[in-house]
């Protein structure tokens, strides 16, 4: 090997370096130039080291099926009273199948005529007939609830992505996570709760009338008049404090929803210094409820939210303009959040919380701290150690683990990944591996000495040899980090991306790098005795 | 300076039987434990459950926090000490993770404040795991293990035979049951880091075991007239000094991991550390001698002499 390719390689690893220290080094000082600082990142740093939330959240889909199908069965039901199809007992029956009974041929024929045209997304699933009357049992198509799925996976997502991006947090992380759940990552929170009642809340607003014909009393006992439901509200007394719930008997029809807002804003109230919330319609949304206001003069208008009921207005006189505002006792940061939900949108479903970790961000400092302290303590032990058994071969090997370390690091900061704290268990592994190779590569080149080689032959031999076992060695546990990377969430997987980039950089530096010391000196120095 | 002296010849094949077992010994105690305790301790990672960690500014008793906890439904809950006496950091731990303990960290700030002035302690960490997200874990878990498994047996057949393949999975599946038997014994728990230690002295297990076996495949081609025996034998001997060597700066490290690394990954640090004596134990005395075992059931073709 000649002189002039000792100062290729020795440039090449040159430039690898300043590469690496080019993306390290802005997350070592924030003293740099601006140009410097724009085109770079400072590590990213997980959330069990910076502190934060990492929720998991499924999505309900299966309730916007079934929500779907409700809407379906309404309009279903209405088509058939205009067309004057015979039929009984349409009915949600649990779940998203709807049953309805034909009281005889005619009517069955008419029905699918009208399935057949108006409803193509639902599918008879099966029927039965006892005394003549045929009971048929309905359901949305398979394609179509695929569809419903998805669709509600991604409007959940949007909608939290909404919620959070209001509720103003730093670099969050919103991804979907197979069919149905959505993993959310909220560096640096502080109130954790509020953060989870904010994302999981469906916020589902409807507008509907109560049923004032109708004793709610009859209906608690069991008596719901077809075509109505019974909803709660809570009322706080004003020198109690006490939470009492109040029943309330409402028309089932949902005459409008939050979907039709444009706007949500909190506002306090002048006379008794109350949080409400005032809610503003869009074009649409205004002219529905100034018809619907105009038509109910006198009748009481519930706002329900999940299922709650907020208030039950008497309307006064028919409202244009399409303003409105929901009441009730909350508190400035309810207030604030229930507006940013109502501006977001509802969920399509429901979300359950499936996993929780929240890291405080005294425990992420201690983390960090505490791993740096292992890093240091393992390094210095190893590097003594290769000084003491090896000499000055010792030296070319830590030189190797220096520039290492600073590969690792510098490559976690270019390629945007993120340490977290297995990641540092990770480095500090490394570490101790790391050596493995120039120990592979320096007990050969003393067997090959043992031979009575010259130290230029010893140094090719042993390295040539170790070349392989080195790569075989390194491989397998490369497998096993690959397979780590895919299995893994947040933190395991900030173990298998440094021990990847570990294992890389490490062959990089044991094989490559020291091989350019050692030439350097067989060649250009033309040593006769190898310091191992 | 040397450790192990160059030209060193133990006969450590010989000793095969004895190293076959206490191994087995050692295998069949993990396994038993295992099947005392009921399979492994599950942390709330893999069983579902909620974990809460406080730390206190003053000295406490985990009696007195069971105290506090009574009012909110949570006396039964696991109270234990995490990482060192003085640190005055508690676990709290709960099976539970239902919706109904919505809000928990809130409801045991509130219940503690009862007991203690506020700011005297810290909820550093709560972690909920739903029993659907466990189970997922559960499998993912298991999933991986294997694949790493199958991953490893289609290389090491690839770059070497199918023989040592064997024999190199069966160490390091001897690995994993005694870390996992000797976490088991312990009453320690397993959670998701302890899954990557297991692929992690999977993976080193397999280094070790690689460089062995990459000695024996460059000494049967140097030589034929020897038994595979004494190939093998002379092969670990003269790589024992890298072995020895390896490990013991992988152990420098891990051992500082394990004592400055922090509560929160000393079980991850302790199970490397297992990890690391096993697989150094293992490539010695489990793979290499699985080889030998192969060889004797099914001879290879070539011909050597007895």
């Amino acid at each position: 090997m000649s002189d002039k390719n000792i100062k290729v390689r020795g440039i090449a690893t040159l430039v690898i370096v300043a590469i690496a220290l080019f993306f390290l080094i802005p997350s070592v000082t924030q003293k740099l130039p601006s140009v410097w600082k724009d085109h770079t990142d400072k590590i990213h740093l997980g959330l069990d080291l910076q502190g934060g939330m990492h929720l998991v959240m499924e999505v309900e889909t299966e309730k916007a099926v079934e929500s779907a199908m409700e809407r379906i069965s309404n309009d279903l039901k209405e088509t058939l009273m205009e067309e004057r199809v015979r039929f009984k007992h349409l009915d949600r029956e649990g779940g998203a199948v709807v049953t309805l009974e034909l009281p005889d041929k005619e009517s069955r024929t008419r029905f699918e005529k009208i399935l057949k045209n108006n409803f193509p997304n639902l599918d008879i699933k099966s029927s039965e007939t006892t005394n003549g009357i045929e009971k048929v049992y309905l359901k949305i198509k398979d394609k179509q609830v695929a569809s419903i799925e998805e669709f509600a996976l991604e409007q959940s997502l949007e909608t939290i992505r909404n919620r959070v991006d209001e509720f103003g947090v730093s670099e969050p992380e919103i991804i979907p996570q197979g069919k149905d759940r959505i993993l959310i990552q909220l560096p640096g929170i502080k109130d954790p709760q509020r953060a989870i009642n904010l994302i999981g809340k469906t916020a589902l607003l409807e507008f509907k009338m109560l049923d004032e014909e109708h004793s709610v009393d009859e209906a608690l006992r069991g008596d719901v008049p077809s075509g109505d439901i019974i909803a709660y509200g809570y009322k706080v007394g004003s020198e109690t404090g006490q939470r009492t719930k109040i029943p309330y008997l409402l028309k089932r029809k949902t005459l409008l929803t939050g979907e039709s807002l444009e706007d949500a804003r909190v506002s306090i109230s002048n006379r008794f210094g109350e949080s409400y919330v005032s809610l503003k319609f869009d074009s649409q949304g205004a002219r529905d409820f100034e018809r619907i206001t105009a038509q109910n003069v006198k009748k009481r208008l519930a706002i329900v939210l999940d299922g709650v009921v907020h208030s039950a207005p008497v309307i006064q006189e028919r409202i244009s303009g399409g303003n409105a505002q929901i009441t009730g006792n909350f508190t400035m940061d309810e207030a604030h959040d229930l507006a940013i939900v109502l501006r977001a949108g509802a969920l399509p479903a429901p979300v359950r919380i499936l996993e929780q970790r929240t890291v405080g961000p005294s425990l992420g400092q201690d983390s960090i701290d505490k791993g740096i302290l292992s890093i240091i303590v393992g390094s210095i032990l190893v590097i003594l150690f290769m000084v003491m058994y090896y000499n000055l071969s010792g030296i070319v090997a830590d030189i190797a683990l220096s520039l290492n370390i600073i590969l690792i690091l510098g490559a976690l900061a270019a390629f945007k990944a993120t340490l977290t704290l297995p990641g540092i268990a990770g480095i500090v592994l490394t570490i101790g591996m790391a050596v493995d190779a120039n120990v592979l590569i320096f007990e050969r080149i003393r067997e090959e000495l043992r031979l009575g080689k010259s130290p230029r032959a010893a140094i090719a031999g042993g390295f040539s040899k170790a070349l392989l076992t080195i790569v075989d060695a390194n491989v397998t546990t490369l497998i096993a980090a690959l397979v780590l990377f895919q299995f893994g969430t947040g933190p395991i997987k900030g173990f298998a991306v440094t021990l990847s980039i570990g294992i890389i950089c490490s062959m990089f530096t044991a094989i490559f790098v020291t091989r350019i010391i050692y030439d350097y000196f067989v060649w250009d120095r033309n040593i006769k005795r190898v310091s191992i | 300076m040397e450790i192990i002296r160059p030209g060193i010849n133990i006969d450590l094949i010989g000793k095969m039987k004895i190293a076959a077992a206490a191994s087995l010994l050692v295998v069949i105690i993990s396994i038993l434990s295992l099947i005392l305790h009921g399979g492994p301790n599950l942390g709330i990672d893999f069983a579902g459950g909620t974990l809460v960690q406080i730390k206190f500014s003053q000295e406490t008793s985990a009696d007195r926090i069971r105290d506090s906890l009574k009012t909110i439904d949570l006396g039964n809950s696991v109270i234990q000490r995490f990482g060192y006496h003085d640190n005055n950091e508690f676990l709290i731990k709960t099976e539970k993770s239902s919706s109904a303990l919505k809000g928990l960290s809130n409801k045991i700030e509130e219940a503690l404040n009862s007991s203690y002035s506020n700011g005297d302690f810290e909820i550093r960490r709560v972690e909920v795991v739903g029993p659907k997200v466990g189970k997922d874990l559960r499998e993912k878990g298991m999933l991986a293990m294997l694949y790493a498994v199958i991953g490893i047996l289609i290389y090491v057949t690839w770059r070497f035979e199918l023989r040592y393949a064997v024999g190199a999975v069966i160490a390091l599946l001897h690995d994993v049951l005694i870390t996992v038997g000797i976490f088991s014994l312990l009453g320690k728990e397993f959670t998701l880091p302890i899954i990557a230690a297991l692929l992690t002295i999977i993976g080193y297990s397999l280094n070790d075991t690689i460089v062995v076996f990459d000695r024996i495949r460059e000494n049967i081609k140097g030589t034929r007239k020897q038994p595979l025996k004494d190939i093998v034998n002379s092969s670990i001997n003269q790589v024992m000094s890298r072995t020895v060597l390896t490990s013991f700066t992988t152990l420098l490290v891990v051992l500082a991991l394990f004592i400055f690394g922090g509560a929160v990954i000393h079980d991850f640090a302790f199970a490397l550390l297992i990890g690391v004596l096993i697989g150094t134990y293992s490539s010695i005395f489990i793979a290499s001698p699985t080889i030998l075992v192969w060889e004797s059931v099914s001879p290879s073709k070539e011909k050597r002499g007895k």
